[in-house]
């Protein structure tokens, strides 16, 4: 019996979408040559097979949203040389991170009949939050590409290249002609973090946000352009506060422009949509 | 994992994989006779209902995505397709094509990494897709290359394959060029022929000999098999709108589970999906993949619930060819949105899902405010049938070891493509014996 020396990889869930895993199946053309290189130790969407840890390399998908997990990712990180979160769930708690906004108790009534009946944190927190990462991967969801670029890093163990800088600045590089300045249409891309390839402006859609915030950040600053643009403080704090809320960068301008706005009347619109955006 | 001897014997797994999501499965067999199936779904739940609350109606397709990743834009439709009722809108029908198209991309994505990642391991007695690549690289090559052209439709219409950026109330941001469109043809011509040798290759596999009784609900169309509209049909007799059939559904809380249960008011259980859907539409396919069915001596109804891998496969020819179809005909639509005034009022829409009928129901405000809402996925409503059809498949495969037996059922459960991610909002299998 040869000896297998390949790295073992596991991949974990938390509460998420599956779409970052997914992500790795999404890899058609690197699949098997990936599956050659690494030892898939424990992958439960894609195998029945488990073996048993230590893991060389875990990447871990979602946040932390009951008592079981937080307790279940401690294990996770104690099996794992190196662990690596996938996705804004892992990194900054997610979509569902917007309960830890609200009251306690208020989000479960509101779809279950019988709220005893789930035992769920108040809050969604990200991994680091619980156990120490080693390297954080952004977005909602991560890009394949900067996936392959993270695992082969690991697998060569030199640091991987993994931008810092905004959305806005990736704009410049395609070419796309500025929405904010030259449209007015509203753009997260100033304080949104590279990866997804400025894929929003190029269709004339203001970024939303879902890579997080950048490195050095300024949201205040954005979000008086956006006041100043006409945007209700209302639609500004919904927009810092969809797929990052989670992360205080985007969190806390969220909650300011949210008080400021109950201050200064609630905003309205006439439309749905359409009408503040041209087509 | 197996433990215990003689007359009494406890099978029991640490989570049933290839499915998206987190649960487990407990089956008690007293003296010979399945007593107890329970499906557990343990998934936390992530509360999007309740996130819905206050943000704009505009926002729901963006939002209610991030409820799957393997099917963001069923959510995307339907979201967008319960907005417009309420606000009375209908959008044309360029774009309603290009959202068939974006629809028809993820059915393959979705179809092709079922049958070739998720299922077809289990009827070649393998654990996944990377073991069953070391006896036949070939096949798993062919599922991967049809995926990736799913995945490249969504790509070019939608912006992005997975959490598309594209879609939006009332339509598109931006409506992809001809020459965007028209590339994908070369590589859907091949993903058809590699559709039509899926169906020959899984109607060759063999499968446990097990009807179940079923009532069907899917989406009907006239003229069209159906994916992103239609009036919602039962093999009974129901015939409704979206809001219609919300209307009719009712879900229950039951402890085990962090999924909601549906069923139709009256207590009625029923099965949605591509056995449903073929059931119910099959007269709809094209020739090409009525003939694929019928070389594949599918029939009319597939009451076999392994077969189902047959059935997808047909629906991945059907969606190939549906695609070509749509990518040939494609003309840019002149506004890629139309304008969605507010209004107050509710609004249901209804889509098939890969997995199946997939239905959301908002309550809007008069600002375009969301003030409810209620997401019913396809697991929440075959939940229920895939226990009875579990009961029905242990108690035919009593003879089986434990091992083999704890093995078919998880492949049972793969038999749904269930989204557990997607229901809780699933799977340890548990088998007692004694």
């Amino acid at each position: 019996m040869t000896v297998d020396l390949r790295p073992t990889l596991a991949v974990w869930k938390f509460a998420s979408c599956d779409g970052c895993q997914l992500s790795i199946l999404d890899c058609e053309d690197e699949l098997l040559a990936l599956a050659g290189a690494v030892h898939i130790a424990s992958f439960t969407e894609m195998s029945r097979a488990r073996v048993e840890g230590p893991y060389d390399l875990s990447l871990v998908e979602g946040s932390i949203t009951t008592a079981e997990d937080a307790q279940r990712i401690r294990e996770v990180r104690e099996s794992s040389r190196r662990l690596i979160t996938i996705g804004a769930c892992a990194t900054a708690g997610g979509i569902q991170a917007l309960r830890n906004f609200a009251q306690g108790g208020e989000y479960a009534r509101a779809i279950y009949a019988h709220p005893e009946y789930i035992s769920s944190l108040s809050t969604s927190t990200p991994i680091s939050a619980h156990v120490q990462v080693d390297l954080e991967l952004n977005g909602c969801p991560i890009d394949r590409r900067q996936l392959l670029e993270v695992i082969v890093a690991e697998l060569v163990g030199r640091r991987p290249v993994i931008p810092g800088h905004t959305v806005c600045q990736q704009c410049k590089v395609r070419g796309t002609v500025c929405l904010l300045v030259a449209k007015g249409i509203p753009c997260l891309g100033p304080v949104t973090r590279a990866g997804c390839g400025a894929l929003c402006p190029a269709i004339d859609r203001g970024c939303f946000g879902c890579f997080g915030p950048s490195e050095g950040a300024n949201p205040r600053a954005l979000a008086q352009q956006l006041l100043d643009g006409g945007m209700t403080p209302a639609d500004a704090s919904r927009l810092f506060a969809t797929f990052y809320s989670g992360n205080p960068v985007f969190g806390d301008q969220a909650q300011t422009l949210a008080r400021s706005g109950k201050a200064g009347g609630s905003g309205d619109a006439s439309e749905v949509a359409g009408a503040e955006e041209p087509t | 994992m197996t433990h215990g001897s003689g007359a009494r014997r406890t099978v029991s797994v640490e989570g049933i994989s290839r499915v998206e999501g987190e649960g487990s499965l407990l089956v008690e067999v007293r003296d010979g006779v399945v007593e107890e199936v329970a499906l557990t779904i343990f998934e936390p739940p992530r509360y999007f209902e309740a996130m819905l609350r206050g943000r704009r109606a505009s926002e729901a397709p963006d939002i209610t995505a991030r409820i799957c990743g393997i099917c963001p834009v069923a959510y995307q439709m339907s979201a967008c397709g319960a907005v417009e009722d309420a606000c009375g809108v209908t959008v044309d029908r360029r774009i309603g094509e290009l959202r068939r198209l974006l629809y028809c991309g993820e059915w393959i994505q979705s179809h092709a990494l079922h049958v070739y990642l998720l299922h077809a391991p289990d009827f070649l007695g393998c654990q996944d897709a990377v073991e069953l690549a070391t006896l036949d690289r070939a096949a798993v090559e062919r599922g991967l290359a049809i995926k990736k052209t799913g995945n490249r439709i969504m790509e070019v219409v939608g912006g992005r394959a997975i959490h598309p950026v594209n879609v939006r109330v009332g339509g598109f941001y931006r409506a992809p060029s001809r020459d965007e469109v028209a590339a994908l043809a070369e590589p859907l011509r091949r993903a058809l022929d590699s559709a039509l040798a899926t169906v020959e290759w899984v109607a060759g596999f063999e499968f446990p000999d097990v009807e179940g009784e079923y009532r069907f609900v899917s989406l009907r169309s006239p003229g069209r098999y159906p994916i992103e509209s239609g009036r919602v049909v039962s093999s009974d007799g129901i015939d409704t709108t979206a809001s219609g059939f919300a209307d009719l559904s009712v879900e229950e809380h039951v402890a085990r589970s962090t999924a909601l249960h549906a069923r139709i008011e009256g207590r009625l259980d029923y099965l949605t999906g591509p056995l449903a859907r073929y059931a119910l539409n099959a007269n709809e396919l094209p020739e090409v993949a009525r003939q694929a069915a019928a070389a594949a001596r599918l029939g009319p109804v597939c009451l076999n619930p392994f077969k189902s891998i047959i059935v997808r496969a047909v629906e991945l020819v059907f969606a190939c060819h549906e695609a070509l179809r749509l990518v040939e005909a494609y003309e840019p639509p002149d506004l890629p949105a139309v304008a969605v005034p507010a209004r107050a009022g509710s609004g249901a829409g209804a889509t098939e899902a890969p997995r199946g009928l997939l239905f959301h129901r908002y309550e809007l405000d008069g600002d375009g405010l969301i003030t409810s809402a209620r997401i019913v996925p396809p697991t929440s409503q075959n939940q229920i049938i895939i226990e009875s059809d579990l009961r029905r498949v242990v108690q035919g495969a009593l003879d089986l070891s434990d091992e083999e037996l704890t093995w078919r059922c998880e492949q049972a459960v793969r038999n749904f493509d269930p989204c557990i991610s997607c229901a809780t909002h699933f799977l340890d299998v548990t088998v007692v014996r004694s």
